[in-house]
């Protein structure tokens, strides 16, 4: 018996769309196993079937060579099914040990067993090296131990069948090795895993085959050893893609944003940046890399003049910007691009001309003694839309809501561009977005650069530092790190220094 | 847009139907011919001129205090307040009216601008709260309800008290009141006043603000996405005060117009069931300021007709009522038809 699992000719339609059509995917024992595909391919579907969360509308399931019918997970666990959800479910008030029982209690007469449970929990996570400590409060631990706690659950289910969703987007370098370091011990130990991800490198580094879908369509099944990156993106998204952005070097010119020393209280007022000193000079690309929740946030609401600044100065081609309203920072020659464009970016249900213009309607041409200028923003948003390559169902009156993901962060782009800023601000900006809306927005942003902008860029992506950054910051709990070269940054010391190892000397 | 808009307006007639059916189902119960009890509903408010007069009369009542409560809905914001407003623009009036014997042009001028500033005042006290403080706007527009509710408790006794009853101002005088001779004569004696006309123009009014001005595009923007308007520059404590102050301005126009107008005094102890009422129309409505007009019509026609229907059958006129009530439930649970009718829909579209 070759395959542990058989998924055969799988097709699943949710209302308007076809998730999975006639997919194909079998895993074999011992194997890792990637599932790739762009957001929205269908990846977390066709494993949310064979978890028994979803019902497949054609098909059939064979587990360990019989046709079987999971129609809800527990079926799924008493096959030996395991799955961690791309939205970890962990009760954040409990412990470990607690967590990991949840739903599966061994009880001794009325009251439930947690001892005997905590000693299990210590011995598997010694057998697989986890270093996980079974009475520790979840909410006190990292991202990356919440994961392994997740990893437990299922071993202690007994699951010989691993499936990971997208279980990388969350950590730092050095987690996601330690992660790789675990997936291997488990396959020694004779567990499958079936590993879901659109990065290439980890499947490269990690996976033996891999099973490409795009647009819920198998486009096939592949031998990680026979293949390249290129060649599995290619098949990802159905043409030829670009990773790294052409850029070539450049000397930056005069300083634009100059942030001294400042410190900023989080919403719960507690100092989440401490004494943050950063430059951003004309025709540069400054990278802030660090783990989320290190303080970003906070850094970039004090540069938009969302929060008060405690102490030090903001100053924007040496004035100072502390005193002035989020408009006139706006007027001034301040672009954003959040990180949520649905809270932050779009009035989701104002249509793209309306949206194109929230941050100009109150100048003219576009609006005249407090009346809107409709002929003139309609064209506005017309060219807007036509030089950002915007694709809207209905031209400059669909409604923001309607648009993907990446069509509604080009209006976003588009907008803020268009407006020729001096200071681009992008965060994330290309979270969740599929490989080729990435290249789209890493090129305009490198041509911002090109053009003397001064573009400063936050991300949680290391990759996407790494790839743009002329410069790159690191922060970790509120501080700078450090500044490394972009050119000479690899991603082992910055990995470090996003867990807060300060290095001894600066290679500047 | 549009296709969105034609939908809604689709949803709000659904909901006039399933009211309708409801009441139906009432009158059969109660052992009633529901053809005899529409029959004469409509016939009570549409029978004749004056008593169509009156129809519009007691509409144009609900075109403010519906405009009031669309309004603020449109920045995001619940104002159950449209009564207080209403009787602080009832109370300037009575007291302008009662007080001074300017021609009639300067004093209606006077009545109806000072009524929309005292129920702004009113509404911008909410407003201000919210803005400033975070105060829920629900919470405060109720309290406010009941400060307006003891202020014309005390006050009118006190200063416009009548010359037999202590729970009513005196009289309006005749060169006060919104009423005027031509167009009584035209409808026949009935309530209707220069008001509906004002109602008229208020409403072109409110959708040119909403629809054409910097001013209604800010205010949209706070309501559909706060965070996404401030993040663009957009004072939303200033927004979110402008929109209770004219919300509550437009409450106290209803204010004048039904106190000086429709009524021709002003009585305590009332908290006007206008101001309610308003959170029907605008959600029949759409929230849209022509939305609001029509359902003001609508509603107006129940109130007229139901004493003729209850008059000419053994109808009860709480039947109208629980009709109103009907209606504004599947108004307000329209988003689920909303999700009938696409399944309906979908599947049409399929077989
Ligand atoms: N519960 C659901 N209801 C409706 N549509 C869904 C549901 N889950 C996923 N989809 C749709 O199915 C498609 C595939 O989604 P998903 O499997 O989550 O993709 P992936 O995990 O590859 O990013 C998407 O178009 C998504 O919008
Ligand atoms: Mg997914």
């Amino acid at each position: 018996m070759e395959y542990i699992v058989e998924m055969l000719n799988i097709r699943k339609e949710f209302p308007g769309v076809v998730a999975c059509d006639d997919i194909t995917l079998q895993l074999k024992k011992g194997e890792i196993h990637a599932l790739l595909g762009e957001n929205g391919a269908g990846k977390s579907t066709l494993m949310n079937i064979l978890f028994g969360l979803y019902q497949p509308d054609r098909g059939k399931i064979l587990v360990r060579g019989q046709e079987i019918n999971i129609s809800n997970p527990n079926i799924a666990n008493d096959l030996g099914i395991g799955m961690v959800h791309q939205h970890f479910k962990l009760v954040h008030n409990f412990t470990v040990t607690e967590n990991i029982i949840l739903g599966y209690e061994t009880t001794k007469g009325l009251v439930v067993d947690i001892k005997t449970a905590s000693e299990k929990i210590r011995l598997l996570s010694e057998q697989y090296g986890l270093n996980v400590d079974p009475e520790a409060i979840i909410s006190n631990v990292s991202v990356g131990m919440q994961q392994r706690v997740e990893i437990l659950k299922m071993l202690y289910r007994d699951a010989e069948v691993l499936i990971f969703d997208e279980p990388t987007a969350v950590l730092t370098p050095q987690e996601i090795e330690e992660l790789m370091k675990i997936m291997k011990n488990l396959i020694q130990e004779g567990k499958s895993i079936i590993l879901i991800t659109h990065k290439l490198k980890e499947i490269k580094a990690i996976a033996d085959r891999c099973t490409v879908i795009r647009r819920g369509q198998l486009i096939g099944t592949v031998n990680v050893k026979d293949t390249s990156q290129e060649k599995m993106a290619e098949m990802m998204v159905g043409r030829k893609v670009s990773f790294r952005v052409a850029k070539e070097r450049k000397e930056p010119g005069s300083l634009v944003l100059n942030i001294k020393n400042i410190s900023v209280k989080n919403p719960i007022g507690v100092l989440a940046l401490k004494n943050f000193s950063l430059e951003v000079r004309c025709g540069e690309i400054v990278g802030v890399a660090g783990v989320d929740g290190n303080g970003q946030a906070e850094l970039v609401k004090a540069l938009i003049g969302l929060v008060k600044v405690e102490t030090g100065d903001i100053e924007l081609k040496g004035k100072s910007l502390l005193n002035d309203s989020i408009r006139n920072r706006i007027d001034q020659g301040v672009a954003y691009i959040p990180e949520d464009r649905h809270a932050y970016g779009l009035i989701l249900d104002y249509n793209l001309e309306e949206n194109l213009v929230l941050k100009l309607y109150y100048q003219e041409p576009y609006s005249k003694k407090g009346i809107l200028q409709k002929d003139i923003i309609s064209e506005h948003g017309q060219r807007v839309i036509e030089h950002f390559d915007i694709r809207a169902g209905e031209g400059s009156t669909t409604i923001a809501r309607a648009l993907s993901g990446g069509n509604q962060q080009k209006v976003i782009l588009g907008r803020e561009i268009d407006r020729n800023p001096d200071l681009l601000i992008a965060v994330q900006p290309t979270r969740g977005l599929d490989v080729g809306a990435i290249e789209y927005i890493h090129k305009r942003l490198i041509e911002q650069r090109d053009k003397g902008k001064a573009v400063l860029l936050i991300s949680l992506e290391l990759d996407e530092i790494l790839n743009l950054s002329d410069r790159i910051a690191v922060i970790n709990n509120g501080e700078l790190v450090g500044l490394v070269d972009g050119e000479m940054a690899n991603e082992n010391e910055i990995g470090l220094m996003m867990a807060g190892i300060k290095r001894g000397e600066s290679d500047e | 847009m549009k296709a969105m808009n034609k939908k809604v307006y689709i949803l709000s007639f659904v909901a006039v139907i399933l009211g309708l059916i409801a009441g139906a189902f009432f009158m059969l119960v109660t052992n009633n011919n529901p053809l005899d009890g529409y029959y004469y509903l409509f016939r009570g408010g549409l029978m004749n001129i004056e008593r169509f007069g009156n129809t519009l009369a007691t509409a144009t009542t609900l075109v403010f205090t519906g405009l009031s409560v669309a309004f603020a809905f449109r920045t995001g914001l619940f104002n159950i307040g449209a009564s207080g407003q209403m009787l602080m623009g009832g109370l300037w009036a009575t007291a302008i009216a009662l007080t001074f014997q300017w021609p009639k042009p300067i004093l209606l001028t006077v009545i109806i601008i000072g009524a929309a500033l005292s129920g702004g005042l009113w509404g911008g006290i909410s407003g201000w709260l919210k803005g400033r403080f975070n105060v829920n706007e629900v919470v405060s527009t109720i309290m406010l309800n009941w400060t307006a509710y003891w202020t014309i408790y005390y006050v009118i006794p006190k200063y416009f008290k009548g010359a037999f009853l202590e729970t009513e101002s005196r009289r309006i005088p005749q060169e006060a009141s919104l009423r005027v001779e031509w167009l009584s004569s035209l409808f026949n004696g009935s309530y209707i006043n220069l008001g509906f006309f004002l109602a008229i123009i208020v409403t072109i009014i409110i959708a040119f603000i909403l629809n054409k001005t910097t001013l209604g595009y800010e205010l949209k923007a706070v309501g559909f996405n706060r965070l996404a308007a401030e993040a663009a520059g957009i004072n939303v404590q200033r927004n979110i005060m402008l929109s209770m102050m004219i919300s509550g301005a437009l409450a106290g126009l209803g204010g004048a117009v039904f106190y000086v107008g429709y009524a021709s005094n002003m009585q305590i102890g009332v908290l006007p069931a206008q101001g309610f009422d308003g959170i029907a129309v605008s959600l029949l409505g759409a929230n849209s300021p022509f939305g609001v007009f029509v359902a003001a019509l609508f509603f107006g026609l129940l109130h007229s007709g139901k004493g003729f229907m209850s008059a000419m059958t053994s109808i009860p006129p709480e039947i109208a009522d629980t009709i109103i009530a009907t209606i504004i439930y599947f108004a307000a649970t329209s988003i689920l038809i909303e999700k009938l009718w696409d399944r309906f829909r979908r599947k049409g579209g399929r077989e």
